[in-house]
Parts: structure tokens; sequence; C-alpha cells
């Protein structure tokens, strides 16, 4: 980065992973934040790359929203996350990069968390009339329910899902 | 009674169809939601998740060898270029190096695979557009490439042959000699398909200005590979970020002018034939070698070992059943897949198993803009526009 970024936009820390830059924002000035990216001619982040949510569950704030720019002029790329917790809505990001649209569904559709001013925030991968948000950390792995097809009422059914034998996560922080 | 002509345009709505999820153009299991006026398509609307199998959350519960092969199965045209991007992230959480011989191994696989890929997005677009005959060849191809698959890992599609630390096997005795006979003969096969198709009447009309995406618009959209080159866009990561060997290989990657899909096509096509030459290279470059770590912590021993060294049985035993530990660290490694930019955003708390891993899919970016490359064109054009895009559903759904 030829110029600090701090001088410009308000952020929270910086940090760097394997070379790779990491910035912490607030959710309140992130449209702000970005516009700056985007626009400001010693980053042009162009592009926008995806953004992925994380459950960190049993932390004070529980999600963390990751956004990955690319800027095709200078070669870099930069990753920001913001951190919500539970009942936070964060502002959607389509007004400045369109492609935002269907990774802020994705989200929406798998964490629960909610965009602001989003133009069409409905779910997007899990199927038409699924309930609850399958990528928490507290939502079990074989979810609720199981769909199969009934020969007799020749028809699909729902219903309560029964493992005759529960899902085995082994830990080996102790020796066998 | 008199109908005037006013009320009658009044009430005249859009027609809306379902366009998918059977219908062979849509690639898979595409239900769109087509509203048309006449035969001009006024909106599409994407539902995707059909095939959706939960793969993140999969792979949060299984260790990073065990998460491998879901990589393998999420485009499923193009196996080894997702593994790949998933060992590489897991390398650099490691910070671990691997073997010279591995490497350029990993470049010629990932560079067939290309080939593998680009096979069936031109043979697919040919067959939804009308043409069967190049879709047969393709598949022809395919089908020593696929042997090629099954003689270093023993499957023919899903793979698991690009390991984090290297390679699962070395190749077998010959292998090389065979791929070099498949280069010399596949630039014929090239040709021919390319006689069939690049100035073909029928084709030039069904693919030039359709879909056209401005060089601004691609970026906008967030695309990467084919579908940001065809734009104009100069942009490659093994060119701009380079991994593995790609530094040291002399190729170039093709730019396309107008932005329509016939430049995709021809992109496509010239990416294969650079495929070919990096291949080439591979093959004169490839030395003598490890093709796995030696990190015990991180790779099996092998075979030998086990039958002489107490260590070894040790070392086997706790990698099949505990796997390598990841220390704390966040990583997103993006490789050029042939689709596009592949990335995996992984989380590692210090255990056997991500925290999180985030797959970042170029056709899931690709396919949100099929509303927008569609407007206004034909309900025959949205088919050669998803060809072009090249969508598998594997990887959009995940």
């Amino acid at each position: 980065m030829s110029l600090n970024i701090s001088q410009i936009v308000p952020i929270i820390s910086v940090q760097v992973s394997n070379s790779e830059n990491i910035v912490i924002v607030s959710a309140d000035n992130l449209l702000f934040f970005f516009n700056c990216l985007k626009k400001h001619i010693s980053y042009r982040y162009q592009l926008l790359s995806y953004i992925a949510g994380v459950d960190l569950l049993g932390y004070k704030y529980r999600f963390s929203i990751i956004y990955d720019v690319l800027s095709l002029t200078y070669n870099v790329r930069l990753r920001i996350k913001v951190y919500l917790n539970e009942v936070e809505a964060i502002s959607s990001l389509t007004s400045i990069y369109i492609n935002a649209n269907w990774w802020e569904r994705e989200i929406w559709d798998l964490f629960g968390v909610y965009f602001e001013n989003h133009p069409d925030l409905r779910k997007i991968l899990t199927d038409y009339g699924f309930e609850g948000y399958p990528l928490r950390k507290d939502f079990p792995l074989y979810g609720y329910l199981d769909l199969r097809y009934d020969e007799v009422k020749k028809q699909i059914v729902v219903e309560p899902i029964e493992l005759s034998q529960n899902f085995r996560s082994f830990v080996f922080e102790t020796l066998w | 009674m008199l109908l005037k002509e006013n009320n009658l345009n009044n009430s005249l709505k859009n027609f809306t169809i379902n366009f998918g999820p059977q219908h062979p153009a849509a690639h898979g299991v595409l239900r769109l939601i087509l509203e048309l006026n006449g035969e001009i398509v006024v909106q599409a609307d994407p539902h995707i998740g059909l095939l959706h199998r939960g793969t993140e959350k999969l792979i949060e519960h299984k260790n990073y060898l065990q998460a491998l092969p879901y990589f393998d199965r999420l485009d499923y045209v193009s196996m080894m270029a997702q593994e790949h991007t998933y060992s590489l992230a897991v390398e650099q959480l490691l910070q671990l190096k691997i073997p010279r011989r591995a490497k350029i191994i990993r470049v010629l696989f990932c560079e067939l695979t290309r080939i593998l890929n680009h096979l069936v997005a031109v043979g697919c677009h040919a067959l939804d557009v009308g043409a069967m005959s190049p879709f047969m060849w393709g598949f022809e191809e395919r089908e020593k490439l696929m042997e090629f698959y099954e003689r270093v890992s023993g499957a023919r599609m899903h793979a698991a042959y690009i390991r984090p630390g290297g390679v699962s096997a070395d190749l077998p005795i010959g292998l090389l000699d065979d791929i070099f006979i498949f280069t010399k003969q596949f630039l014929i096969r090239l040709d021919e398909m390319e006689e069939m198709l690049t100035s073909n009447r029928i084709w030039k009309e069904r693919l030039i200005d359709i879909g056209i995406i401005s060089a601004k618009d691609a970026i906008n959209w967030g695309f990467s590979g084919v579908m940001l080159r065809g734009s104009g866009v100069s942009w490659d990561l093994r060119k701009n970020n380079p991994y593995e060997i790609y530094k040291e290989l002399n190729f170039y990657f093709p730019v396309g002018s107008n932005g329509d899909c016939y430049d995709r096509y021809l992109v496509r096509i010239e990416e294969m034939r650079q495929s070919l030459v990096i291949i080439d290279q591979c093959l004169n470059l490839i030395c003598e070698g490890e093709v796995k770590s030696f990190n015990t912590k991180i790779t099996p021993p092998s075979r030998l070992n086990i039958k002489n060294s107490m260590e070894s049985v040790i070392n086997h035993f706790k990698y099949f059943t505990e796997n390598l530990i990841v220390p704390f660290g966040e990583t997103y490694t993006a490789t050029e897949a042939p689709k596009g930019e592949f990335g995996v955003y992984l989380i590692a708390n210090n255990t056997e198993k991500p925290y999180r891993c985030k797959i970042k899919a170029p056709g899931f970016g690709h396919l949100q803009s099929l509303n927008f490359m569609s407007k206004g064109h034909m309900v025959a054009d949205v088919v050669t526009v998803i060809g072009t895009q090249d969508i598998v559903f594997g990887e959009v759904d995940r």
C-alpha cells in the first residue's frame, strides 16, 4: 500500500498473516471505507473476489464477515474483516460492488446475517422452505429433517431425522 | 362490445417460463425463471442450490486429508485444479516447501486439467448451439486425459492425487512418453475442432455480438479467468501471481477484444494450445527426486520405510488416524483454475480440522451476471450465454 490507509479512513487494526494484508473495520463506516478503497487513486481495489462469513461461536462478536478485494492496477489483495454480534445487521455492499449481491445472499442464507438495503435478499443455496442457518457452528452436521420418497403415499415426505448412530467426532487431544 | 386497441395492449403481460432444471442446455441443475417479451428476454432469474451438498460444512467436520476429495467433486470437470488450490492453501499455512519434481508434476497435471475442462466447455457449448461433432471429438480426447489421471492415481475423475506436501505417488514408468505422444496428436485434433467451428457461418452467427461484456463490466461483476480475459483485461494468476514453477515457464495468455461469446471461445482454444506448450516445457524440465515433502508429520512414509522402520509405522498410523495438525492462521490462496480464479479461504485453529473453509468458486460469480448478460437477447441466446460462462453446478452450489 503506497499510502497509509489509516490516515484516510477509520480502521480498527491492521494485521499481516502469511504475507496477506488484513484490515479490520467497524460496521458503521463500511460503505465509506469501500468507496475509498474502490475509487481512491492509490488503492483502486476495483474487483470484489468474494465475501465469506465465519461463525465464531462463543465470542462476544459472533460473526465475522470477510471481504476480499483485488486491485488489478497494483496487483494486490486486501482482506477486510467486520465483526458483528448475533443481532446486528450490516449494510449491503451492492451499491459499490454489484457482485456483492449473491455473496451476501449466500451469507444471509447460510449464517442468517441480515444485510441492510440489499435489493433482493432471498435464500440462495438451501432448498425452498428450508429453515435454519446451516453454516452456524451450532447447526448439526446432519440437520434436523430427513427427506425421502414414500412408496406408499407416492410422494416426498419430510420427517425428523433419525440416526441409528450419532455422528462421532473424534478428539485426539487425549491419548488412547 | 368493441375492444379498443389500447386496452388490449395494456392487458398484455410478459410471459414467464421455467428453463430447467432438467433442460440439457442448463448444464446440470440450473433453474432459470425467464421473463419473456415475445422472444426477447426481459429478465432472467437463476435459481441455484439444487446441487447444494454442504461441502463447506462437511469440511469443517473432516480432517485436512479427508477434506481433500471434496474438492474433486466441486467442479467435476476440472478436478485436479481444485485439489491443487486446497493443497497450496494448506501448505501456505504450514509454511511448507515441496520438492521440485512434485511442483512440476502438479503444473503438468494442472495444465492437462485445463485442456480437460476446455474440451468440455467448448464441446458442450457447441452442442448447445447445435454442432454435435466437436463434442464427440472432445470427449474422445478427454478419455485419453482421464486415462492419464487413472495411471497416476487409480481414479479416472476424482483423483485426490495432489495432496498437501506434494503428490500422492510418483509417476508410473512410461507415462511421460505417452503424454508427449498425446500432445503431438492433440494439436491436430484441436485444428480439426477449429476447422469445424472457428470459421463456421452458423457458429459465428450464433456467437458474435452475443453476451457482450465490456472490460469495465467484467471487473465490476468480479469476473475471473476466461470471462475476464475475453473482455480484454489482461489478468492471469499464473503470470500476475505465479505459484509453483509458472515463473520459469515461457507462455502467454490470450486476451479477447470484443468481450462477446466468440472471443471467449477463441480464448479457450488458444489457452488449450498454450497448455500444450506448458506441458511440453514441463516434460523437458522434469527432474529426478522426491514427490513428497520429507516432513513425516505432513506426508505419509513410503511402503518400503514402513516395512523396515518402526518409526515409520508409528508415523503412518498417526498420519492416517490423527492426520496433520495445522497451526493457527488463515489464508486465502487462489489459483488460475480453468474456469477462473478458484480460491480457498482457510482458517486453521491448531487442530486436525479446518475451522472454516470458504470456497470461492468462479462459476458462482459468473452465473450471477446471467441476467445482465442475457437481457435483451433472444431465448436461444440464453443457451449460448450459459455455455460461454462454462457453468458447472458442482462448484456453483458447493
